[in-house]
């Protein structure tokens, strides 16, 4: 990746000093139309959510909108509420209800757990092989700089398997079960995690697969049925929109080495480089959780996600001053090139990548 | 208890509005909804003080959710407030009215204090039906359940508030004892209270109601003018509060023969950290280190010179966080000790015992 590097050290501190710019602008701007906001995605979504679950009791007909409403509730509760709320975008608001230390969400994954290998793992290590486990999430291969090996025939089936068992997938990401295997972690250590992991999940499928479908008596079967589908729908919106932000073609990856000693501009550049968007339409942003504005929100993730379009706006402009892509298309144009990549990269690169061009960009992001 | 709050206060609720809770569903539909958590309506606001040019005094009238517990005499509660900006504060404010039971309403009295966000918004800025959130009272600073034969306050300006509630308490139980009410303010147009005690000294009652004016010629606290009043004072329940000046001048009167148990104490502050000195307690980040004085963490980090990021300072904001990484720590509201490690603590309520290392 190396070959895109091209600020100068001088160029990239004052690359990182604009960026910090945007940054005081938002945070002093912060008030009421973001609670306001934030405030108002809640009510949809506990709006949503309790029409699916009472349309349940009107069989045959209610089912699908039933099934629709408590999708969008759960994706609302996960992306645009519960990401956001737990990267701390609305902590300065002073509400424990809407607090990173005390929000937990609607997915079997533990809030506190998912902090750790998101906010902390992922966002500082972003992209980084070696030490982002987001990277293939321990079981992909979603990099030429990963190894090949004849595992990675099934990355397709992989790939498709955590699509439907998304939330699942996430919840057992902490345990890092790729380095249990390599020898890196005993299964002892990760006890606190998995007790944390029984407990939400526990609730999690007494709530969707016991408690709700007994309420509704006879139809018990369909209102577990429909439980799952939701909890399926959210699977693969998720999966799909989280495996945009950072997997289409063209996105960077970096080398351990030529991120160390890095300097905040050089943080700044990797998380430019290192994620893409999704243009679409407002509701296209709203449902991913503005995840689809995955460039500012790497860039700022604390920032409440409503003022990443209007962010995105001056990154642009950024972007255009230092000439440096700036990655972005459609849903299908994504998601195209991200499948694109999951088949070939279930084959051994045909190119041996010689170790010498990360010499170039070896100490590039530092001082 | 009705029915409906038994049912949405069960565990199957709970499992059901998981991992949310049921508040959060039911605030949406009316604000005054709760099953767990306490807020309250504000339903008058009368002015008390208002001397020109200085910080306005205000009594304020709150309907309460059903699930407030009610109050005794001299409880203190922690409010916190929307301010403009969408920045939640929270502050603690002693209840001025009679003691109150299950979701009845009660007052509290406030000075507009002129670096105090929350005072100045409640008594200056809020209009009648604003939303505030609540703790449960607490403190124990009360009258017991039997109260004395003869029952002492000594209050000085805002401090009357918790000393009225026990009085009109005492009123309202038609109490049979001798009362005795000493009470300081700067002059008598910034007395709290004014007109109503007036009416108490006159109607009857028998209680003896002393209002000083430093001011206007009234005499500070000497322990010589109290024994004048109350002789054998030294014997006699005495509940104290008031500003530092006052509460140093009036203690060692008490304690001229050695500590005193008459006497109980309350300064305007939210309960502060007294935990156990001793050990080390190192701060992680910035590789410092200090001998543990038994203070709250966050005041010890302060001490040695660094600035975690804090807010209501009381443990309800969560704002000051942090991970403990080793040792066992004390929550000073509850008295609970934890030694889990890497363990969220929120350091404005805890305080090391013996060694204790945080990310700091």
């Amino acid at each position: 990746m190396s070959d895109t590097i091209k600020l100068t050290p001088e160029q990239l501190e004052e690359f990182g000093a604009e960026m910090d710019a945007i940054r005081r602008r938002i945070a002093a701007d912060l008030g009421e139309a973001d609670a306001a906001y934030l405030r108002k995605v809640l009510k949809y979504q506990r709006g949503f959510e309790v029409a699916g679950r009472a349309l349940f009791y009107l069989p045959v007909i209610g089912w699908v909108p039933a099934v629709a409403a408590l999708s969008v509730s759960k994706i609302l509760d996960n992306m645009e509420i519960g990401h956001n709320v737990m990267h701390g975008q609305y902590d300065w608001m002073g509400d424990p209800a809407l607090n990173s230390r005390m929000f937990d969400w609607d997915n079997v994954c533990p809030g506190d757990q998912w902090k750790h290998s998101h906010n902390y793992m992922h966002h500082t290590y972003t992209n980084i092989v070696g030490k982002d486990r987001d990277v293939g999430y321990g079981i992909l291969r979603m990099d030429e700089d990963q190894k090949w090996n004849p595992y990675y025939l099934g990355n397709p089936l992989y790939a498709f398997l955590l699509m439907t068992f998304f939330e699942w997938g996430v919840m057992l990401h902490d345990l890092e079960v790729e380095e249990i295997v390599a020898g890196r972690r005993t299964w002892a250590e990760t006890k606190k995690l998995r007790g944390g992991m029984l407990r939400k999940a526990k609730k999690q499928v007494i709530k969707d697969y016991l408690l709700f479908p007994a309420l509704t008596g006879p139809l018990f079967p369909l209102t577990l049925a429909g439980n799952a589908v939701a909890n399926l729908v959210r699977n693969i919106w998720a999966f799909n929109i989280i495996f945009c932000g950072h997997f289409p073609a063209g996105v960077a990856t970096f080398s351990i080495e030529e991120t160390e000693n890095e300097t905040r501009g050089g943080w700044y550049y990797r998380q430019l480089l290192g994620s893409a968007n999704i243009s679409g339409s407002d509701l296209m942003h709203v449902m991913s959780g503005n995840l689809s504005h995955q460039i500012e929100h790497h860039l700022f993730p604390d920032i409440p996600a409503r003022r990443y379009p209007e962010i995105a706006q001056d990154v642009r402009a950024i972007c255009e001053k230092y000439d440096l892509p700036y990655n972005t298309g459609p849903l299908h144009k994504q998601l195209g090139s991200v499948f694109v990549k999951i088949c070939r990269l279930a084959l051994p690169s045909r190119r041996t990548k010689s170790a010498a061009p990360a010499s170039a960009g070896q100490t590039a992001l530092a001082a | 208890m009705s029915l409906a709050s038994t049912l949405l206060r069960s565990r199957a609720v709970g499992a059901l509005t998981s991992p949310h809770g049921v508040d959060r569903y039911l605030e949406i539909v009316n604000p005054m909804w709760a099953a767990h958590e306490v807020r309250a309506r504000l339903v008058d606001i009368q002015r008390e003080v208002d001397v020109p040019g200085e910080p306005p005094v205000a009594t304020l009238t709150f309907q309460p959710t059903n699930t407030w517990a009610g109050h005794r005499p001299g409880q203190y509660v922690q409010l916190s407030v929307d301010l403009p900006g969408a920045r939640r504060q929270t502050r603690c404010f002693t209840l001025s009215s009679h003691s109150s039971r299950p979701g009845e309403r009660f007052t509290i009295t406030m000075r507009a204090n002129p670096d105090g966000e929350v005072s100045r918004h409640l008594v200056e800025q809020a209009a009648l039906g604003q939303i505030v959130h609540l703790s449960q009272a607490q403190g124990d600073f009360v009258l017991p359940d039997r109260v004395p034969d003869h029952v002492l306050f000594i209050t000085g300006g805002s401090g009357i508030t918790p000393a009225m509630s026990m009085l009109r308490s005492l009123l309202l139980r038609t109490h049979r004892g001798r009362i005795t009410f000493l009470h300081y303010a700067r002059s008598a147009e910034h007395q709290i209270f004014r007109a109503e005690l007036e009416q108490i000294k006159t109607a009857g009652y028998g209680i003896d109601v002393h209002l000083v004016y430093p001011e206007q010629g009234g005499r500070n606290f000497s322990a010589l003018e109290l024994e004048r009043i109350v002789p054998d004072f030294r014997d006699v329940d005495t509940w104290l509060c008031g500003p530092a000046g006052l509460v140093e001048a009036v203690r060692p009167a008490y304690e001229a023969d050695g500590p005193n148990d008459k006497l109980r104490v309350e300064y305007f502050k939210p309960p502060r950290a007294s935990g156990v000195a001793g050990g080390r307690l190192s701060f992680d980040r910035t590789g410092a280190a200090t001998d543990n004085t038994g203070a709250s963490i966050l005041e010890q980090a302060e001490a040695a010179g660094l600035t975690p990021a804090f807010g209501c300072r009381m443990g309800i904001c969560f704002g000051c966080v942090t991970t403990k990484t080793e040792g066992t720590v004390r929550n000073v509201l509850t008295g609970d000790t934890s030694s889990l490690p890497d363990e969220e603590i929120r350091i404005c309520v805890s305080s090391p015992e013996g060694d204790c290392a945080v990310d700091l």
